[in-house]
């Protein structure tokens, strides 16, 4: 790639993203008095980051639908680790690693077989 | 700027910066296996602040697509960023003025969202700035880690690096789903929905921006409708 083909391409990315972010957040001062807005709007981010994890985590390592299986094993692997520890209470660092290492212990059971 | 507040939101940053590390590590390696040089991926990374965004962006201009499919592109995936700004524009300290305001905008990221709006209260500028630093560092050193060196790494060590993202949304989620049925029921709805989308024949051709933002509306409107929050609750 070169610079004058990158250089359009990062002003268009890094602008929209910005102006999407930027504008709710700026022009947006009332407080909203709707409870169901203000309950729709306490409910948004458990939403939009369950439908990100869900199913999508299970293609996160190496899985892609079809051909080796292995993948779906170490993706569920992390996500059973990732899950009693958030359960419990752990703090964000400690899940992310342990779901990784969760990752890795199923990748070395899977060399047994 | 309040001290206290500042440092707070710093070690609250630390854990989302140390995911991000791992996350942009995973980017970088993407871009330079596509073609860019890592200062181009640093670049984006320094400029966008975004993990869906910018991986469909590197496949976008891996492939020369025009402008327009780049700017709608960016427009779908990070379409869910107003919800949460909106989200959040309902929890700042009146000391958020505009330009505090725009300045916050730029790091709004899902986990730093996530991380603000759990907070107790009100947020100001003090704990925001704050919360942005480490992750913001992270993302940016991670993406040149991974795009310099991530081919020195052995391969189960990068694949075993893929979940990292996955494991903090979990780690955001489930403590408050385990306290409360209503975001029990709107993390289970919207899993639900997100799970058709991606296997139901003919619902699956929505585009996966589309689909999150469409989960997460059913979903969050479903809770509002079951579960309106008591005035108090609102407000905290």
């Amino acid at each position: 790639m070169t610079w004058q083909a990158f250089f359009p391409y990062l002003i268009v990315m890094a602008v929209v993203t910005y102006l999407i972010r930027m504008l709710p957040l700026t022009l947006f001062r009332k407080p909203i008095r709707s409870v169901f807005i203000r309950s729709f709007l306490h409910y948004v981010p458990y939403a939009v980051l369950a439908a990100m994890t869900i199913p999508d985590v299970l293609y996160a390592t190496g899985y892609t639908g079809k051909g080796s299986m292995n993948g779906l094993w170490a993706a569920l692997g992390g996500l059973v680790v990732a899950c009693v520890l958030a359960w419990r209470g752990k703090g964000l660092l400690t899940v992310a690693v342990a779901a990784c290492a969760g990752v890795a212990a199923v990748q070395g059971l899977l060399l047994l077989f | 700027m309040n001290r206290q507040k500042f440092l707070q939101g710093v070690k609250h940053g630390v854990p989302i910066g140390l995911g991000y590390l791992s996350v942009s590590f995973a980017f970088g390696i993407q871009a330079v296996d596509l073609g860019l040089t890592p200062l181009m991926a640093v670049l984006i990374s320094m400029t966008n602040v975004t993990s869906a965004g910018q991986l469909a962006g590197i496949n976008l201009m891996a492939v020369h697509s025009p402008l327009v499919e780049m700017a709608l592109t960016q427009l779908t995936i990070n379409l869910r960023y107003a919800l949460m700004s909106l989200s959040l524009s309902q929890k700042l300290d009146d000391d958020m003025n505009t330009l505090r305001r725009m300045i916050f905008s730029f790091c709004n990221t899902d986990e730093i969202f996530a991380v603000a709006s759990s907070h107790p209260g009100r947020v100001g500028h003090s704990y925001l700035y704050g919360l942005m630093i480490v992750p913001y560092v992270g993302w940016a050193s991670g993406t040149l880690l991974g795009a310099v060196a991530g081919m020195l790494l052995p391969a189960f060590l990068r694949t075993a690096l893929g979940i990292a993202i996955y494991g903090m949304f979990l780690a955001i989620i489930i403590p408050p789903s385990r306290k409360s049925m209503a975001v029990r029921t709107v993390v289970a709805v919207s899993a639900l929905l997100s799970v058709c989308f991606r296997y139901v024949p003919g619902l699956n051709r929505l585009s996966p921006g589309y689909a999150i933002i469409v989960c997460a509306v059913i979903a969050s409107c479903v809770g509002a409708w079951l579960f309106p929050l008591g005035r108090e609750e609102a407000r905290a």
